[in-house]
């Protein structure tokens, strides 16, 4: 059953969204946050795990430090503040991809609080998301549910439990409410998990790929009547595993929040399940013990003391912010907002930047990512960077064109080469015999030969109409197969005609 | 041959580095002993869930035949290899099962070895058995273990203790030399007073907990179980020491137990009598045979002080609500989803949530089942800071009596528990009753500090034996064997030999016919 | 301090995930009574001042370097269970049938 929903339009002329979000993020450690058995994604099921990570009976944890590091370099990346002193907590409830039934989190001292990230969004402002708390904990194992005709957990007969993932370290970063989006409400929700995801790609403690689930977002949305200080009641809508889902998600949410809301009714507290497939939400199964967890301090582990040192060493790690960066770049390369944002877009601008600095103009490297090398991903339906171009290859077409070895009608040509594996540029204008035809000699008697087979265009010309030239370049371009300078045979042309350019 | 068995570890370790024996024939000995005396859940002592038969006589073959090769090979035995030992079935082992005294883990093999059994097998000691406990270590006198009550070798009518009867009535019948425990409240403590034996309880981190299936993770401790002192210091230095896979594993060597045993002294030195450990609620024969240790430890040159731990009194009820927290958190694991036994509900729906809990009821018992309730409640929104948080205050003011007694006396003194050895059955249905017999022991978990447990001599009024109990400041285990030593021989000299000389003769054939 | 009750036993069994039949809940609750009453004296020892000890010796930052250590063979990991089907654990169904 699908529950009723309102237009957005209406929903926004009569509501003001709070939205709120629980993003985990797994990190890339060599290995689980509590066991030394390795953190891969995607091997053969339980077979990435010891007795720890299956929580058998007398295990015990010891925190990864690499962990613990990632997740005070995600607090600095959020402008958080670090806990001089965090502990660990369990939380209890029975679930069994939770081996230990518990998860070990962080309750009441998290590592990192009070922070916030600046999200850009497509009109070019920026909106303020407060953070309330990054804390560490471990990920629960992989349910498969059988049986049943959808692969859901609804009318499933049995479920297989693979626990490779069990022990993952997550870190899981939870925002202050956010109010006063508006019906920027969907897009926010959009920016603030593709800014989390870009952050935490960069600082390179995760992979951060959001369909291998290595960000996940859960969704918290409510409605009040505008000019009401207290929140309405929220729904928190989980499983929300990719970018489109969460604008998708929260402004479904919105509808239904509105629909329920403006027919007198009232929202209950509850999770709800994204469904990509029929882009709604469904209400989740209450958990029963969901309203008491037994928090209580992990009395096998120990405070982690942060100090001043230990932070600042980490701080110094840190790279440079990703909007920063882009503010810098786009500066240096001279590019208009609008180009600066196609390129983000195509997801080329470390390459652009790897491109420039290997000796490439910015306008070059531009017109070389966002053109040729664009066009072909486009027709082979990958992205720019998965075809297989390096900013070397780009560097040296250039160099051969600036040296007027090649033109750029040859160089597409030495381009196929490369992709097709004839080694470098250089290797393959040597191989395919691509050079231009630089001697004036051979050049004439094309220019020749072309003048004779088109006397009236040669007359125009003669006459002062240069702009005719081009008919007789295009003839002797097509004689010599293109491996001509243009440049060079129009000014033979003129001299040929007498005429002065 | 079966003088053998009444050896020393020590001394059967000086035996077999003379080659006076062989590592198989001290093993083969213990093994008839355990098939003589042990019986079945019905008849015998009843220490052992698994004999190890096979595996342990490898290992001792082994050790022979390292030791025959002699050179390098020879000398590079540890001093105890060949010595065989017991192991409470609280700890995992590979090649054996370990059920924790629980249905629900009946018949279940860990693909694992605890840090102590890894330390055991690179010592070449021949693992003998799995020994007899309170279900997950949750009692006071192995009547809590699913697989039937371990019987008191000095009366077959009474307890040994709990909940490491098995490896205090292992040892104190002869059936192994030593053995290992753990103790959460006083597990090896109390059974090693009411079975004449020595136990120790290390300080919290001084032992790895790594494979001691946990009940109160802060109070846990693995210990030696032994009948001489010196014997627990031998064991002692060989399991304790750093391991990376305990967080709460303290870094410091563990050294300097076995020289504190054999250079015993307590001259100048003070001990410290707590006063809120006697008087009422102790029986008048534990108090005589405490009052006659600390004359003869007067006599030997040390001050007797009186030191007032005033907190002491609040260490039960703090204890009782940190443990069954603990507990509650740590027994969750047993599901039926991962390992163990999986029951399914007699009806309804078979959902995992009615499988979990049908599970659970029939692979629990009782005294389990009421430590996690009462953890669940203790822990339960609302009642967080009136129970735990403030059980942990407590634990924070024991500390503070701890730490100002130990300004006064060097080691503290006390009787280990209240009473011998009651009759089987008689505080079963009294969870309270059954509580306090760990009253003396608890404060030493609740503060992390180690204590010593050893026998003083038997009560009057039921010829029992009766436990001392030494507590010494955190990280100064080695004081506890430097007095235990000391006071043990001027015992023993006044008793003209070990204690459980005076022990009642096991009668393997009355044991055989009964079954 | 509230008694606790049959009520609240049978809510902290379910949380606990233990099945009790009535008499159980009836006997659970009456030894519960007795114990809670026992203890509740501890509520009342140690002033706001006071802090609470989780560990009895306190030790900080024990971290483990991050390099790969222990794993077990999926036959290993399975050896224990249950049930278990195609390299993974089974369990009954999470939700029940409508």
């Amino acid at each position: 059953m699908t529950d009723a929903t309102l237009s957005f339009d209406v929903a926004m002329e009569k509501f003001d969204p709070v939205l709120g979000f629980e993003v985990h993020v797994e990190l890339n450690t060599a290995t689980k946050m509590f066991s030394s058995a390795p953190n891969v994604f995607g091997d053969e099921p339980n077979t990435n795990v010891n007795e720890v990570d299956l929580g058998l009976p007398g295990v015990l944890p010891v925190v990864n430090k690499k962990a613990v590091e990632s997740s005070i370099k995600i607090g600095l990346a959020l402008n958080c503040k670090i806990a001089e002193s965090c502990t660990f907590a369990r939380k209890h409830y029975f679930y069994p991809d939770t081996p230990k039934n518990f998860q070990t989190s962080q309750y009441d001292d998290p590592i990192a609080y009070d922070g916030f990230l600046d999200v850009e969004l497509s009109d070019g402002s920026t909106f303020r998301v407060e953070i309330e708390r990054a804390h560490m904990e471990e990920d629960a194992g992989k349910l498969t549910h059988m049986g049943g005709a959808t692969g859901r957990i609804q009318g499933a007969d049995f479920s297989l439990v693979d626990y490779n993932r069990a022990g993952v370290p997550l870190v899981e970063i939870v925002t202050k409410p956010i109010e006063g989006a508006g019906s920027r409400a969907p897009e926010l929700a959009k920016a603030y998990v593709a800014a989390v995801r870009e952050i935490v790609k960069n600082l390179g403690v995760s992979d951060a790929k959001m369909e291998r689930g290595n960000v996940r977002c859960d969704a918290n949305v409510s409605l009040r009547p505008y000019g009401q200080e207290k929140f309405g009641t929220r729904s928190e809508t989980k499983n929300v595993n990719s970018l489109r889902a969460v604008e998708n998600a929260v402004r479904f949410e919105i509808q239904r929040h509105a629909a329920v809301l403006n027919s007198g009714n009232t929202i209950v507290q509850e999770t709800r399940h994204w469904h990509e497939d029929t882009k709604s939400t469904t209400s989740g199964r209450p958990k029963s013990d969901a309203d008491d967890y037994r928090y209580f301090p992990e009395p096998d582990l120990l405070p982690i003391l942060a100090t001043p040192a230990w932070v600042e060493s980490l701080r110094a790690e840190l790279p440079e912010p990703p909007a920063t960066r882009r503010k810098r770049l786009q500066a240096d390369w001279g590019y208009t907002d609008l180009e600066f944002r196609d390129v983000v877009n195509a997801g080329v601008m470390d390459e652009i930047e790897e491109t420039v600095a290997a000796g490439a103009t910015a306008a070059v490297a531009r017109k070389w990512w966002m053109g040729e090398i664009a066009r072909r991903a486009k027709l082979a339906d990958v992205d720019p960077v998965a075809l297989g171009v390096t900013p070397a290859v780009v560097v040296e077409l250039d160099a051969l064109i600036r040296s007027g070895a090649i033109n750029d009608k040859l160089a597409r040509e030495v381009l196929d080469g490369v992709l097709a594996g004839e080694g470098t540029p250089a290797e393959v204008v040597q191989t395919r015999g691509l050079a231009v035809v630089s001697d004036d000699g051979a050049l004439q008697s094309a220019i020749d030969t072309a003048l004779a087979a088109q006397p009236d265009v040669a007359d125009k010309i003669r006459a002062g109409k240069i702009q005719a030239v081009g008919a007789i370049v295009g003839g002797v371009m097509k004689v010599t197969k293109g491996q001509a300078d243009a440049g060079r045979v129009r000014e033979l042309i003129l001299k040929t005609l007498g005429v002065e350019a | 041959m079966t003088d053998l068995i009444k050896h020393s570890a020590a001394s059967l370790a000086a035996k077999l580095a003379a080659k006076e024996v062989s590592a198989v024939e001290v093993t083969q000995a213990h093994l008839d002993r355990i098939a003589a005396v042990d019986g079945d859940a019905e008849h015998g002592v009843h220490a052992f869930l698994h004999v190890n038969t096979e595996q342990a006589l490898a290992v001792a073959a082994d050790v022979d035949t390292q030791r025959a090769r002699g050179g390098s090979a020879a000398a590079d035995l540890h001093q105890l290899a060949g010595v065989p030992i017991a192991v409470k079935d609280l700890i995992v082992t590979i090649g054996q099962p370990t059920t924790a005294g629980s249905r629900i883990l009946q018949g279940w093999h860990s693909p694992y070895d605890a840090t102590v059994v890894k330390k055991l097998r690179a010592a070449r000691m021949p693992i003998l058995g799995k020994t007899n406990l309170d279900e997950f270590a949750m009692g006071s006198s192995t009547e809590h273990s699913a697989y039937g009550p371990t019987r008191n070798p000095w009366d077959l009518d009474r307890i040994p203790g709990g909940s490491g009867g098995g490896s205090a009535a292992a040892v104190a019948a002869f059936e192994a030399p030593l053995a290992l425990g753990t103790d959460t409240g006083g597990s090896i403590r109390q059974p090693g007073a009411v079975t004449g034996t020595v136990g120790v309880k290390p300080t919290y981190g001084g032992v790895s907990r790594y494979g001691a299936i946990a009940m109160a993770s802060s109070l846990d401790q693995i210990g030696p179980v032994s009948r001489t002192v010196l014997d627990s210091a031998l064991l002692h230095e060989l399991i304790g020491g750093h391991d990376p896979h305990d967080s709460t594993s303290l870094t410091d060597p563990s050294t300097g137990l076995v020289v504190a045993a054999r250079t015993g002294n307590v001259k100048g030195l003070r001990i410290g009598v707590v006063q809120e450990l006697g008087g009422e609620g102790y029986q008048a024969g534990v108090l005589a045979r405490f009052n006659e240790s600390l004359d003869l430890l007067r006599d030997a040159g040390a001050q007797i002080v009186e030191v007032s731990c005033p907190n002491f009194v609040y260490a039960l009820g703090a204890y009782y609500l940190i443990m069954p927290s603990e507990a509650s958190s740590n027994l969750a694991k047993f599901d039926g989803v991962r390992f163990g036994l999986r029951t399914l509900p007699a009806d309804g729906a078979m959902t995992i949530e009615r499988v979990m809990a049908s599970t659970r009821a029939a692979g629990f018992g009782d005294e389990v089942k009421r430590r996690i309730i009462l953890g669940t409640y203790a822990l339960s929104a609302g009642y967080y800071d009136a129970y735990y948080g403030s059980a942990q205050k407590v634990r924070t003011l024991i500390q503070r009596d701890f730490d100002a007694a130990f300004t006064q006396a060097d080691v503290l003194i006390s009787p280990t528990a209240p009473t011998t050895a009651f009759k089987l059955g008689e505080k079963l249905d009294d969870p309270l009753a059954m509580y306090l017999n760990d009253v003396a022991t608890i404060p030493a978990n609740m503060a992390g500090v180690p204590g010593l447990s050893l026998p003083g001599g038997l009560a009057d009024e039921d010829g029992l034996p009766v436990g001392i109990q030494l507590l010494a400041p955190a990280r100064e285990d080695a004081r506890l064997y430097r007095v235990g030593a000391v006071l043990e021989e001027m015992l023993e000299e006044r008793w003209g030999g070990p204690i459980l000389n005076k022990a009642p003769e096991l009668i393997p054939t009355q044991i055989l016919e009964a079954k | 301090m509230a008694a606790i009750n049959r009520d609240d036993v049978a809510h902290l069994a379910q949380l606990a995930h233990i099945e009790m039949s009535a008499d159980e809940l009836d006997r659970m609750a009456g030894e519960l009574a007795v114990i809670v009453d026992s203890v509740k004296s501890v509520s009342e020892v140690a002033g706001a001042d006071v802090p609470a000890t989780s560990h009895p010796i306190p030790l900080t930052n024990v971290l483990r370097e991050d390099v790969v250590g222990h794993v077990l063979t999926a036959e290993q990991a399975l050896s224990g269970a249950p049930d278990a089907q195609g390299g993974r654990f089974r369990v009954p169904a999470i939700l029940e049938e409508d």
